[in-house]
């Protein structure tokens, strides 16, 4: 009893083949599509690899790049099979292989699917590799004169005032670490002294930001310096103040941003995939209607159609014990060539 | 003497008619990007307009926009029309139409023509309104609690970010200008009150910019404050001042920006108006072509197309006569179809007997 049977006159036939012909060239499409997500993604996370220590795993946008690729090529020669399945002598030359297209057909579906579930898991390693790649680069922030590291202050800058966040946290990173450069500080002044023997590193800390952090929205010109201190400023309470400088940390900010990324890959990819299955099941239809012609010389008789010959579980034995005779198979030999070695 | 004729036979013509009609669906697109092109700019200069001190400067999108339109509409009756004209029996529906049409067209493409043109020639006025509304928007800086004014500062800051500029013409602009509000001044501070009283109007000036003037290539922390001071910063040279702010003024920064724009848009649509043109005069030797093979009777025999009948000068005085005569409607001299009655009308004529000639 084969799994969803249908019956076809030649009319149906060509019916599904032009349509299943145009899904493929849809599919091509959706195969460009992955290919050029894989590699928008692979070009954002190489924008901002140096807060991601150079530590980034591009496995993700490689895998979509290599997948777009094939699922291209799979529509392609599909598409191009279709088509030639109206026309008896050509489509022969394509009977023999159609059925391990079909076999690989399903496998690359499974994996497309194994892909998108992966588009969404990979948020995890990210948040992790984001966390330690902005504490360093914080850290190198004054070293704009360390050859390498020299672009790390323009990077930071442009990624605080783009995402709208100061620091990893919240702004509060930034009063934890030395970001004014040594080559800056007069060390004969009293207040320098002070300040760098205050702590045990001797680093010269205080309760500052850089500009990069001011709100454009906040209604009173920025305030960089002496943040905690409510005196130094005319009214003003570093408690109720909310616009002064952004609120958001840098990595929540760069979090969502590639999160939601990589979640419209997802979805997009998923899509793909039910996309896939649908072109294969046509396929499928395709090849098993042609080749159960009631009449194999009149290219007009009736013939039916079915996604598998037999039912699931017949299917699934039949394919457990090829598998079986495969491995027998092994074993029989090497039993006759030990049997004929010995004798 | 007609000017530019040619001669196309049956097969000629019906070819043409072909070509046109596909031509003109090329037009209804180039319509499509005609508006689109006008969206762009006014989306752009919608973007920034809180900087500019006069709104008058959308009148060129408007007019792409209304532009592309008018050519979408009649490019697709163009369409229609020369798919018939390949039929002498189909023409006769569209013959009253056709001169009308080719008429509508040439004014559309000189609005085009007028498009692109305005596309450059309007430099100079935008150059005027970016500097008057950069001074005006620096002036109102610090008035974020004024309604209409409380986000000129967010919209100057974020110019400034994005632009990679500061102040009108250089960062010193900033110092001309009160940009700290009194609400968050200290009166009771002799510093400050010693500040307000060093100038007339009694303004806080200081040789300090706001935030977003800083540069993200400087090397070193941004300084806002005492720019002007050398010793007040540790080891600040002439290197640390140049690379400390952004050196251009804003009002450059856009104007390249919309420079670049316009010059793009204004090229664009040439090209447009020059494939209009194409398609303005196949259609008219089509609607020449046609008219004649409806003089000469004959749908097959070849016929004569051009551009004007007689020669320009000629066309031009006859237009003008037309005209002329037009304002004389309601005058009656020298018309020979209006009958004047004259005293000698009143006598009898006598018939004159008609001589039959009698064959035999």
């Amino acid at each position: 009893m084969a799994l969803m049977l249908v019956k076809f006159d030649l009319k149906k036939r060509v019916k599904l083949a032009q349509t299943v012909w145009f899904m493929y060239w849809f599919a091509v499409m959706a195969g460009v599509l992955v290919f050029s997500m894989g590699l928008f993604f692979k070009i954002e996370l190489r924008k901002r690899s140096e807060l991601m220590d150079n530590n980034e795993s591009h496995f993700l946008p490689n895998l979509l790049i290599f997948m777009g690729l094939i699922a291209c090529g799979i529509n392609a020669f599909g598409g191009k099979v279709c088509y030639d399945s109206l026309d008896p002598s050509k489509f022969a030359k394509w009977k023999p292989m159609l059925k391990n297209f079909l076999v690989f057909c399903v496998v690359f579906n499974a994996l497309l699917f194994v892909t998108a579930l992966l588009c969404f898991v990979m948020r995890i390693p990210l948040q992790f590799t984001l966390a330690e790649g902005l504490r360093s680069g914080m850290k190198f922030y004054k070293d704009t004169d360390t050859p390498g590291r020299c672009y790390m202050k323009r990077t930071l800058d442009q990624m605080q005032m783009e995402f709208r966040c100061c620091g990893n946290d919240n702004y509060r990173d930034w009063f934890e670490i030395q970001w004014v450069s040594n080559r800056y500080l007069d060390f004969s002044a009293k207040e320098v002294k002070d300040r760098i023997g205050s702590n045990v590193d001797g680093q010269y800390l205080m309760d500052g930001v850089p500009f990069s952090c001011c709100n454009p929205s906040s209604p009173r010109p920025c305030i960089q310096f002496q943040m905690t201190n409510n005196t130094a400023h005319y009214s003003y309470d570093h408690y109720t103040e909310e616009l002064n400088v952004w609120n958001r940390g840098c990595r929540e900010a760069l979090l969502s941003y590639y999160g939601g990324l990589m979640n419209t890959i997802g979805a997009l990819v998923l899509l793909v995939t039910m996309l896939e299955i649908g072109v294969t099941i046509g396929l499928q239809y395709v090849d098993s209607s042609l080749s159960t012609l009631v009449n194999p010389d009149d290219p007009e008789s009736e013939s039916e159609g079915w996604i598998l010959e037999k039912t699931v579980k017949e299917t699934f034995t039949d394919i457990m014990d090829k598998m079986k005779a495969m491995g027998k198979g092994s074993k029989v030999e090497e039993g006759e060539a030990a049997v004929a070695t010995v004798s | 003497m007609a000017v530019g004729k040619l001669t196309f036979t049956k097969a000629e013509r019906e070819k043409l008619a072909e070509v046109l009609w596909l031509l003109n669906w090329i037009s209804v697109l180039t319509g499509a990007i005609l508006i689109s092109l006008g969206v762009f700019l006014k989306v752009e200069i919608q973007k920034w307009q809180e900087v500019m001190s006069d709104q008058g400067i959308l009148y060129v999108p408007n007019t792409l926009i209304t532009t592309g339109l008018a050519a979408c509409c009649i490019n697709f009756l163009g369409g229609k029309i020369c798919l018939d004209c390949a039929d002498t029996n189909k023409f006769l529906r569209w013959k009253l139409v056709m001169m009308p049409y080719v008429i509508c067209t040439f004014f559309f493409t000189s609005c085009v023509l007028a498009g692109a043109l305005m596309c450059y020639s309007i430099r100079s006025q935008l150059e005027e309104s970016i500097f008057l509304g950069l001074r005006n928007t620096m002036r109102f800086y610090k008035d974020t609690d004024t309604p209409g004014r409380c986000y000129l500062k967010k919209t100057l800051d974020l110019l400034q970010i994005q632009f990679e500029c500061c102040g009108n013409t250089g960062y010193r602009d900033w110092f001309h200008v009160q940009w700290i509000s009194n609400r968050y001044l200290d009166m009771t501070s002799s510093i400050v009150v010693d500040r307000l009283r060093s100038n007339v109007e009694g303004r806080y000036l200081m040789d300090g910019v706001p935030f977003s003037c800083c540069s993200t290539l400087s090397p070193r922390p941004c300084i806002q404050q005492q720019i002007s001071n050398s010793s007040a910063h540790f080891n600040y040279n002439q290197q640390s001042q140049q690379l400390n702010l952004w050196r251009r003024g804003c009002r450059q920064a856009l104007m390249d920006h919309y420079t670049g724009i316009m010059q793009s848009i204004g090229l664009t649509v040439l090209l447009i108006w020059l494939f209009e043109l194409l398609v303005l005069t196949g259609v008219r030797y089509l609607q020449t072509a046609m008219e004649n093979v409806i003089r000469l009777g004959d749908p097959d025999s070849e016929s004569d197309g051009w551009i004007l009948e007689n020669s320009l000068a000629e066309t031009a005085r006859s237009n003008f006569n037309i005209i002329k005569n037009l304002g004389k409607c309601y005058q009656i001299d020298d018309d020979p179809n209006i009958n004047v009655p004259t005293a000698s009308a009143e006598q009898e004529v006598p018939s004159r007997g008609v001589h039959i000639p009698v064959t035999s």
